[in-house]
């Protein structure tokens, strides 16, 4: 039998929720020897590929690029796990949402930023760095999510059970046994 | 003594003394109906709607904590649809403002929060309103975090009808509506409040918090206000 294949990402968020991933500690043996993870911060592949079984996504969908990775692996995969609060409610990449971006950029980068004598003057940098959507929305506002773990992170024991299930080809009843948010 | 009158909670009949509440009576016979703004001691204003109820031979569904009993009244306290509604409400209240637990002092002990998850709400379906709100700090010891507040009243009552200064208010209407310290005066200097932080113990969730805690630390005394009243009801 074919392994599953798991893609994981992370738009705007801080990278908890993967340390969670990471923190099922020995239980990622178990998972790896029915998946490959195909894609994600841990592997090498630039590209979200074609035929992926389960998407992690950490984080809120904040930026030119957030949406463009998830709109990709949203195509790419059969079943979209929105992994944590950023990507189930927007959580603190939001609390920027009653700021209009350009305020933001200069609040942050022009008045926030300390002069150093001999240095350009502070600006809003547009080199290289993916322009920011209007407000951080969680991930289910851009793409059809399967499935929401809340939780910030959510627990090494349900990312492993919610993985679990899905590898069992049964939907994972999270029901009561998160916390919301 | 007062004469009984005989209700059906869910099919089991119950005695109940005329002028109790559905509510009441429910949480007297170990019932549980879920609600957010009633509390004990203070009185009902049924705003949170999440104690909506099936009364037989009304159409439309009733607040407990307002509706009083009556003989024969016939009540179903869970059903699916009850329970359908009662998780939009929750949903309309996470919708509303930005309630961001994992930054909130009282994540894990949030009333709301609670409910969410009894209700199996892993998520909302209503697009978030995301709106611009103040943080009030002017008060020395406490905080009132209008991203987190949901409108419950119950500081409004707690202040008004336990502590007798009435400090609290709700100004505007509809998804303008705001809990205002005197007549819009910052807390700090509305002089008519004691500082005694009932309002505080009140607030069901992170809205209204004593100052120096961080995210998950501050449990409150929910029982504080109830205990209160019901020593004044003996003396």
């Amino acid at each position: 039998m074919d392994k599953v294949k798991i893609g994981t990402c992370w738009l705007d968020g801080c990278s908890g929720c993967h340390m969670s991933l990471l923190d099922i500690d020995e239980g990622i043996v178990a998972v790896l020897k029915k998946a490959d993870i195909v894609f994600g911060p841990l592997v090498d592949a630039q590209e979200w590929p074609e035929g992926v079984d389960v998407a992690l996504i950490e984080g809120a969908v904040s930026s030119q690029d957030d949406l463009k990775l998830a709109l990709a692996a949203r195509s790419r995969s059969k079943v979209v796990v929105a992994l944590g609060d950023c990507a189930v409610t927007g959580n603190v990449p939001s609390m920027r949402n009653g700021i209009p971006v350009r305020k933001l950029l200069e609040r942050v980068y022009v008045e926030g930023a300390t002069e150093r004598p001999g240095t350009d003057r502070p600006g809003v940098p547009t080199d290289g760095v993916p322009a920011l959507l209007k407000q951080a929305e969680p991930l289910h506002s851009a793409i059809k999510v399967d499935i929401h773990v809340p939780g910030c992170p959510p627990k090494p024991d349900a990312i492993l059970f919610v993985v679990g299930e899905l590898l069992e080809g049964r939907e994972p009843d999270l029901g009561s046994k998160l916390r919301f948010g | 003594m007062t004469e009984k009158v005989k209700v059906r909670i869910d099919g089991e009949v119950i005695a109940a003394t005329p002028g109790q509440t559905i509510l009441e009576v429910a949480r007297a016979n170990g019932k549980y109906i879920p609600a957010l703004c009633y509390m004990e001691g203070l009185s009902a204003v049924g705003a949170c709607r999440l104690c909506m109820v099936e009364v037989s031979g009304n159409a439309r569904l009733l607040p407990a904590c307002t509706t009083p009993v009556q003989e024969g009244l016939a009540v179903t306290t869970i059903s699916p649809q009850l329970h359908s509604y009662r998780k939009i409400a929750l949903e309309l209240l996470f919708a509303e403002r930005n309630h961001t637990c994992a930054v909130c002092v009282s994540s894990g002990h949030c009333e709301l929060q609670a409910l969410a998850q009894d209700h199996g709400i892993t998520y909302i379906r209503y697009p978030y309103n995301f709106p611009k709100l103040a943080v009030d700090t002017t008060h020395p010891r406490y905080v009132l975090d209008h991203n987190r507040c949901i409108l419950c009243s119950r500081c409004v009552r707690t202040c008004a009808e336990i502590e007798g200064a009435h400090v609290w208010d709700i100004a505007g209407r509809g998804i303008g509506s705001r809990l205002v310290s005197e007549l819009q005066r910052p807390w700090g200097e509305a002089t008519s409040c004691t500082s005694c932080g009932k309002c505080v113990q009140a607030c069901p969730t992170g809205a209204m918090a004593e100052k120096g805690w961080g995210a998950e630390e501050m449990t409150k005394q929910r029982t504080v206000v109830s205990r209160l009243s019901t020593m004044r009801e003996g003396a």
